[in-house]
């Protein structure tokens, strides 16, 4: 096979995927920039989005990991079950993010199946918080790390738990021993995947919780809006977030994934 | 957009039959009956080709039902539609979009195009949009008049100052002497729209055109400040249009007394 099969391709994905953003930087008002990263509510709405993310990636790992798991040991199931199951857990990744926020609000909103509930009973309006920020990010970004820690199961090789098991190690042991050190790089990689996807979300995120600065309004929304006014401004606050997002994986891919590791 | 495609095409199809069997009807009667349709086809240059429209988000509705008419009167012309914010477009436009008109919600995105040189002549002010309150059909906050928006205990939802409709709003507010109490500043009036649709919202600022295409979930409730905000729609043809004359056609229509009925019956006020 000539190297051309690989190579050429290989360039031309890398140009769909790198050229927007050369035009970005390209087109940045680098004169500026500091001036308008400094702004108050930048740094506001970049904080909101960092805790956020984080927040979404710590419940999504606590929620979504166990679920992975769970999804494993469905493998026995008749197949429709089972991959009705699996695309179920999918459908937040092809659905429009705006479809998600509304969808959110239709459950959780004050007329919603259950926000009405929380409304009637414990007075609690989920719409137009922070807390609503964090969900819908869970929403979206759950399904990666789900994905990820399912992949990484199916790739592994279970002899290790079932030897382990035989030699009387406890279901907990088995799972802190063997099985977590065994997906640890589909865990670790579906964290930063849902990370990132959490850190750029819209879509869900102005659908269901609105956009109110230092309450809701994250840097994709602020960026958004500054797109209406001051393009410049807006390309700078995209850099921003670019450039957050290249330090997170950039930084924690070598440390937390040796085994992708250059 | 794909998934229009094949309504589109029908209803092409169904256009063409239409003008075919209307051809057919004026043959039978010919000479007298002038006063019909009279931009006909055989009166003018005969048009050709596709316009494409680049039309503010809040014109979706009548900019629909202007192009079923404006392609029964041209049959050889199709019109492309493309609706979004007016900034997104104005942006588009300049980074050359092909396009050949622009109808913009807001004087200010409009002069954004003219100045970066992509009309062709100036601007023509089609139609004007008032603000109304806007609150879910049961009106669960009672909110009666502007002032109720200042209260904190219900929960408000008004555009961003950055877009046109925020800046309207902010106008409104300030000739009322009220301080806004909002839980969201949305990124356009579709976006307060549906909160307030949903019910999720006690009440919201948006465009009157907006209350009557939220139909029967929404109830407008005007109010006298609204006056002193009122939104012009500039249109325009633009300097590159690949069809020029069909773009100008287009343009004549809107301004012409039945375009101006159109736009007056879907809610907006005249230029």
């Amino acid at each position: 096979m000539s190297a051309g099969v690989v190579w050429i391709p290989a360039l031309v994905a890398l140009a769909v995927l790198v050229l927007p953003l050369v035009a970005l930087v390209v087109r940045a008002p680098w004169g500026e920039l500091g001036t308008v990263v400094a702004q108050a509510s930048v740094v506001q709405a970049l904080g909101l989005s960092l805790t956020t993310a984080a927040a979404s990636t710590v419940i999504s790992l606590l929620l979504g990991g166990p679920l992975a798991l769970a999804l494993g040991r469905t493998r026995s199931w008749p197949a429709v079950p089972r991959r009705l199951l699996r695309a179920l857990v999918t459908v937040p990744l092809v659905l429009p993010p705006v479809v998600g926020g509304v969808a959110l609000l239709l459950l959780l909103g004050r007329r919603g199946l259950i926000g009405s509930l929380l409304d009637a009973w414990f007075g609690i309006t989920i719409p137009f918080t922070t807390a609503a920020v964090v969900i819908a990010q869970v929403f979206v970004s759950m399904p990666f790390l789900v994905l990820a820690v399912e992949g990484a199961l199916g790739a592994s090789d279970r002899r290790f738990e079932v030897a382990a098991a035989t030699l009387g190690a406890s279901r907990w042991t088995i799972l802190r021993r063997v099985t977590l050190p065994l997906i640890w790089p589909g865990l670790s990689a579906g964290a930063l995947l849902c990370f990132t996807r959490a850190l750029g979300e819209f879509g869900a995120t102005v659908t269901f919780a609105g956009s109110f600065p230092g309450i809701t309004q994250t840097l994709p929304l602020a960026t958004y809006l500054q797109l209406q006014t001051d393009p410049d401004a807006a390309i700078a606050l995209a850099l921003v977030l670019m450039a957050v997002s290249l330090v997170v994986l950039v930084s924690l891919r070598d440390r937390w994934i040796p085994g992708l590791a250059s | 957009m794909s998934a229009r495609r094949p309504r589109y095409w029908a209803l092409v199809a169904g256009l063409a039959a239409a003008a075919l069997a209307l051809a057919g009807c004026a043959a039978g009667s010919s000479g007298s009956g002038s006063g019909i349709d009279s931009a006909s086809p055989s009166t003018e240059p005969k048009l050709s080709g596709t316009v494409t429209i680049f039309a503010a988000a809040s014109l979706t509705e009548v900019f629909g039902e202007a192009k079923t008419i404006f392609e029964k009167q041209h049959p050889g012309v199709e019109v492309v539609l493309n609706f979004g914010g007016s900034s997104a477009l104005a942006e588009q436009i300049l980074s050359g979009a092909p396009a050949d008109v622009f109808a913009a919600a807001s004087p200010a995105t409009m002069t954004t195009v003219a100045d970066g040189g992509a009309a062709a002549g100036a601007p023509t002010t089609f139609a004007t949009n008032t603000l109304e309150i806007a609150v879910p059909k049961d009106n669960p906050g009672k909110v009666t008049k502007l002032a109720d928006f200042a209260d904190a205990s219900r929960t408000i939802a008004i555009c961003a100052p950055e877009v046109p409709c925020g800046a309207a709003a902010v106008k409104v507010f300030q000739s009322a002497g009220i301080t806004a109490a909002p839980d969201t500043l949305e990124q356009d009036v579709k976006g307060v729209l549906t909160k307030v649709s949903l019910g999720e919202a006690d009440a919201g600022l948006v465009y009157r055109t907006d209350v009557l295409t939220a139909g029967a979930a929404v109830k407008g409730i005007p109010f006298d400040e609204a006056a002193d905000a009122v939104n012009d729609y500039p249109i325009a043809v633009l300097k590159d249009a690949p069809s020029p004359d069909a773009a100008k056609a287009f343009v004549d229509w809107v301004l012409s007394d039945a375009g101006q009925k159109l736009l007056a019956k879907a809610g907006f006020g005249a230029a």
